[in-house]
């Protein structure tokens, strides 16, 4: 397994052009993860906002029991078993090409749950004076809520939103199960043709842990200025 | 300006905290709640801007009564500044744009009027230096001058206090007090739930004793003080003069 490694390296990688095939992937990966957290935030905040508000007024009550069994469902089940069904029963008539955005739905629609649990935690967490103060000088429910209570709950959340985003772009790689050609994939390609193990999967593990740091950073960097406000 | 009408407030299934209450609160009037704790003081105070629904009765504020399905609260809200005991300063905003938020938001002043504004009110509590501080670089004394003026910026007909010295430090009463004085001598309406006795004999045209949901006893300062009536409201002075 070790007795060549710049032979192994050259055929992984350069033999056939075979690097474009790991690019390749890479691009899919970061692509079906992009949509999925934009996706994921979008329906988590519609899902929290929705709970938070149900929760005071009674006439909403049914939009609340439709969110928990959305949370419960999604939470319960294996998202490859969500991104099956989705593949090859919502979808089924879908085209092949179509299967990286069918992917990309699967996993927003599965992160929105978990995205959800933590916004509606982080609303909850900004005091209730705050409501209250924005309210008593006459600003509506929604002007309170965009410029007084986010901004203050996106700060607590943040640390487990990032988690929540890194978890979601690692868990992008099983996508292969509906043939979609990411990164882990293309590694794979290339195992069953060179088969070597080791230089493709060091390699893409390599590529996957790069871009989790690089979120990791990315967010530490905003966290520090959302940070700004409490300096003393 | 403020008027109740039977207002009843019980919170879910619980007992009632404020029993039946008929008050009217006049143009210019600084009228000062005292009452033990747990005596329904602040809840009447937070009804009167419909920060809590009252379960049963009604609200009037300047000729119209606002607790009905399709009044617009918002809009009477404006009219009605708050201070509250914790301050509710809003922590991410520097000082100004605490200042500036809701008059701008709601399009009453351009930015640049508000502005002006803030520049003003802040001058008056000498606290321009402080304008682009975020609130956790202030003391509790600033803080709460800074959320008096805060509601002063919407130019309220009523301001309302509930408890706003009761979470400062002794020191600092007496500054935020100083500034609701000054406030009460140029004819702001003023409600104030308070346990400042001092403040109150001084401000007050108006004093009321509220115990378990009921006005007890109101009366102007001077007698409510020296010539108390209620046994209950004798016993509250006894403890807390």
């Amino acid at each position: 397994m070790f007795n060549d490694i710049p032979g192994q390296i050259y055929s992984t990688l350069i033999l056939d052009s075979r690097w474009t095939l790991f690019i390749n992937g890479l691009l899919v990966t970061l692509m079906i993860a992009g949509i999925a957290i934009v996706l994921g935030v979008a329906i988590g905040s519609v899902v929290a906002i929705t709970k938070v508000n149900a929760r005071q007024n009674k006439k909403l009550k049914w939009l609340e029991v439709i969110c928990d069994i959305y949370i419960t469902v999604i939470r319960g089940t294996p998202i490859v078993v969500q991104l099956l069904i989705m593949y090859y029963i919502v979808f089924a008539t879908a085209s092949k090409d179509a299967a990286p955005y069918v992917a990309a739905l699967a996993f927003g629609i599965n992160s929105g749950a978990y995205v959800a649990e933590i916004v509606r935690a982080g609303i909850q967490s900004v005091d209730r004076g705050q409501m209250e103060a924005g309210r008593s000088l006459g600003l509506t429910n929604g002007m309170t809520m965009r410029e007084i209570i986010f901004p203050q709950a996106i700060k607590n959340i943040l640390p487990a939103l990032g988690n929540e985003f890194i978890v979601l772009f690692k868990e992008t790689s099983i996508v292969g199960y509906v043939a979609v050609m990411d990164l882990t994939r293309a590694a794979e390609l290339v195992r069953s043709r060179t088969y070597d193990a080791l230089i493709p999967l060091i390699f893409i593990a390599l590529l996957y842990l790069g871009i989790v740091m690089l979120i990791s950073w990315a967010l530490k960097k905003l966290e520090r200025r959302l940070a700004q406000s409490d300096i003393r | 300006m403020i008027v109740t009408k039977n207002l009843v407030k019980r919170f879910g299934t619980g007992p009632v905290v404020l029993d039946d209450i008929s008050e009217n609160i006049e143009k210019g009037e600084k009228v000062v709640i005292v009452g033990p704790s747990g005596s329904g003081k602040s809840t009447f105070l937070r009804c009167l801007n419909l920060l809590e629904e009252p379960t049963s009765g009604q609200v009037w504020f300047e000729g119209k009564q606002i607790n009905l399905p399709g009044v617009d609260v918002d809009r009477i809200r404006r009219k009605m500044g708050m201070v509250f005991q914790q301050f509710n300063l809003f922590p991410h905003k520097t000082v100004r744009q605490n200042i500036t938020l809701a008059p701008t938001k709601l399009e009453i002043m351009t930015a640049e009027q508000a502005n002006d504004k803030a520049t003003a009110l802040l001058k008056r509590i000498g606290l321009s230096d402080k304008a682009d501080s975020y609130p956790s670089q202030l003391s509790g004394g600033q803080k709460q001058r800074v959320a008096i003026v805060r509601a002063l910026a919407m130019e309220p007909d009523v301001m309302l206090f509930d408890e706003p010295t009761s979470a400062l430090d002794p020191e600092m009463v007496g500054e935020v007090l100083d500034f609701m004085h000054t406030l009460a001598d140029e004819g702001m309406t003023m409600v104030v739930v308070t346990h400042e006795m001092g403040f109150a004999r001084e401000v007050a045209t108006r004093m009321l004793f509220m115990d378990q949901g009921k006005i007890l006893e109101q009366a102007p300062p001077k007698d409510f003080f020296g010539h108390p009536e209620n046994p209950r409201l004798k016993d509250f002075l006894s403890k807390v003069l």
